[in-house]
């Protein structure tokens, strides 16, 4: 009898394995566009000029000569990449910062507060949550030139920081924290704004990191508002500029997709947790 | 207080959600410079008839007849998958997600030198003797956009899934396995009932995901792509240009509406089914 119970173990020890080692091969899959951008990141510009220019590119995962020759136009040769690097970098940090503000004050109010209207105003607001980009973008055009905001950063920065999927996703998480919690926290004699930054905020943690995260992803990918609302395509941030620049300077365009890769790996790398534990929330109401 | 809170929020989306929908919807009804004029219905008949139109709702349709129940399906299966492993399951799981992050910019870079005519898998054709494909101008791109969506979207899916799977009591599956269920049987019986919740959220991210697939599609194939990936949002946007603003108006009501109208009937569904799910209790 135990040896039956044994043999199935391993057999049962057996099977995980082989479907760990498929997973991790369709995991590896996954990656594999990610993987071939760093690797060949590192060729010279020589190199990707004989593999990817002049007629038929070649499969090459390794390239035959390290180099940061790439790595040394791009990142200190000129200041043009960086200086697009950085602005957009501001840009889409202040989108995010704007937008968890925002979504924390509206997800407090439509989770822990019942005011006059309140739910359905939260249904409204699932409503806009559905509208694709598409549909508000010529009215949006409309109103951000009476506005006067057309051709500056602020036409993509403000309706991304009123985007209604960070308040319903904050109200969703805030539910789930206890109201003991907070009452507790008032018996003790905490003011309203304490009573949000010192508790409901931590304790909400996941919910705003993964809102932050998707925002920012979001504001570091934006392609359709700049090329409408900007006129001049030197305004343009580094999500449009780089897919302008990897055609005429195709010798460097592995290292600026690396450069339009680091920031959100940084984030995914520190945040990768929560932002899963985020998500995950958002689910279960 | 709560008001006070929320006013932020709603006065953003008053003005820049809210007031565009309007804004929207009086166009479609109207003509000339600023809608002066009230039409009726003309422009809806119009567009309605109009065959770019009615291409790119038809490839918009099948893109999301296909790609959604596919994500569904395939972030469902995984995650069945993975709860299975009893280690490296977190470490699997980010790295299905980590595409989630990478900028359209950055993937359409890579699907260039792989796709492109001059690109590395028409030099692999090229040296196996086959016959060279414009991949990306010609019915593959709709594939091509199929499978970017795919590798882009399932980890998200599968995250809130198997966060869902995990409310799941062990009881349930013991209880059933005690009365002889197999594991199709729980799998039916169980889990996707009680994963119903979590497959309807999914399937919203999905579908609003799903319509910024277009940013791919416009870096890979620009303003003129090949037919079949000549999508609703190609349609909005050469309108826009052209500043035909009726069409541009109408075409994006009746995305609006169809959204609106599946997300409704779904969640009517989902409502009902709960509901006989709690009387059976």
């Amino acid at each position: 009898m135990t040896r039956m119970t044994r043999m199935t173990r391993t057999m049962t020890r057996k099977r995980e394995r082989a479907l760990f080692g498929v997973l991790v091969a369709l995991g590896l899959l996954v990656l594999f566009p990610v993987l071939y951008t760093v690797c060949n990141s590192f060729m010279s510009p020589e190199e990707v000029e004989a593999v990817y220019g002049g007629g038929q590119a070649t499969f090459r995962l390794f390239p035959h000569t390290f180099s940061l020759a790439a790595y040394y136009d791009v990142f200190l040769a000129s200041p043009n990449y960086l200086f697009k690097f950085w602005t957009s970098l501001l840009l889409c940090a202040a989108i995010t910062i704007g937008q968890v503000f925002v979504s924390i004050f509206g997800g407090l109010a439509f989770s822990k507060f019942h005011f006059p209207g309140g739910r359905v105003l939260f249904c409204l607001l699932l409503l806009f949550m559905l509208l694709p980009t598409q549909v508000t973008l010529l009215p949006n055009y409309l109103i951000l030139d009476r506005l006067h905001l057309l051709n500056t950063w602020w036409a993509l920065l403000l309706p991304a920081v009123f985007s209604p999927f960070g308040t319903f996703l904050m109200a969703i998480v805030f539910q789930n924290v206890p109201r003991v919690l907070i009452e507790s926290a008032y018996l003790d004699g905490a003011g309203v704004w304490s009573v949000l930054f010192r508790v409901m905020a931590p304790a909400a943690k996941p919910g705003w990191v993964a809102v932050a995260v998707l925002t920012f992803v979001d504001a570091w990918n934006l392609v359709e508002q700049p090329m409408v609302f900007l006129s001049d395509p030197k305004q343009y941030p580094l999500s449009i500029f780089l897919a302008t620049v990897s055609e005429q300077n195709f010798s460097l365009q592995f290292v600026c997709g690396i450069l339009s890769l680091l920031p959100v790996s940084l984030l995914f790398l520190f945040w990768s947790e929560e932002l899963s534990e985020g998500i995950a929330f958002s689910g279960l109401k | 207080m709560g008001f006070f809170l929320a006013l932020p929020i709603l006065c953003g989306v008053a003005v820049f959600y809210a007031a565009p929908l309007c804004v929207t919807v009086w166009f479609s009804f109207t003509f000339g410079a600023g809608g002066s004029t009230f039409v009726g219905l003309s422009n809806y008949s119009a567009v309605l008839q109009n065959p770019r139109f009615l291409l790119a709702a038809g490839n918009t349709a099948k893109f999301l007849g296909l790609a959604l129940p596919a994500v569904l399906l395939l972030s469902l299966f995984l995650s069945l998958l993975l709860r299975r492993l009893t280690f490296g399951s977190r470490f699997l799981k980010l790295a299905f997600l980590y595409p989630m992050m990478v900028p359209a910019a950055s993937s359409v870079m890579v699907l260039d030198i792989f796709l492109s005519d001059t690109g590395i898998f028409n030099d692999i054709l090229l040296h196996l003797g086959l016959p060279m494909q414009e991949w990306l101008q010609s019915g593959w791109a709709f594939w091509i956009l199929i499978l970017l969506y795919l590798w882009k979207n399932t980890g998200y899916s599968m995250i809130l899934l198997s966060a869902g799977l995990q409310m799941i009591p062990d009881e349930l599956y013991s209880a059933a396995s005690l009365d002889g269920a197999g594991a199709w049987q729980k799998l039916r019986c169980i889990t996707l009932p009680l994963l119903l919740p979590s497959l309807f959220f999914a399937f919203v991210i999905s579908l609003l995901n799903a319509f910024k697939c277009f940013r791919e599609a416009f870096l890979l194939g620009g303003d003129h792509p090949d037919d079949s990936i000549y999508l609703l949002q190609h349609f909005m946007n050469n309108n826009f240009q052209n500043l035909n603003y009726p069409r541009l108006a109408v075409a994006a009501v009746v995305v609006f509406a169809v959204i609106f109208a599946v997300t409704g009937t779904l969640y009517g569904l989902w409502q009902r089914a709960q509901k006989r799910g709690d009387s059976l209790d």
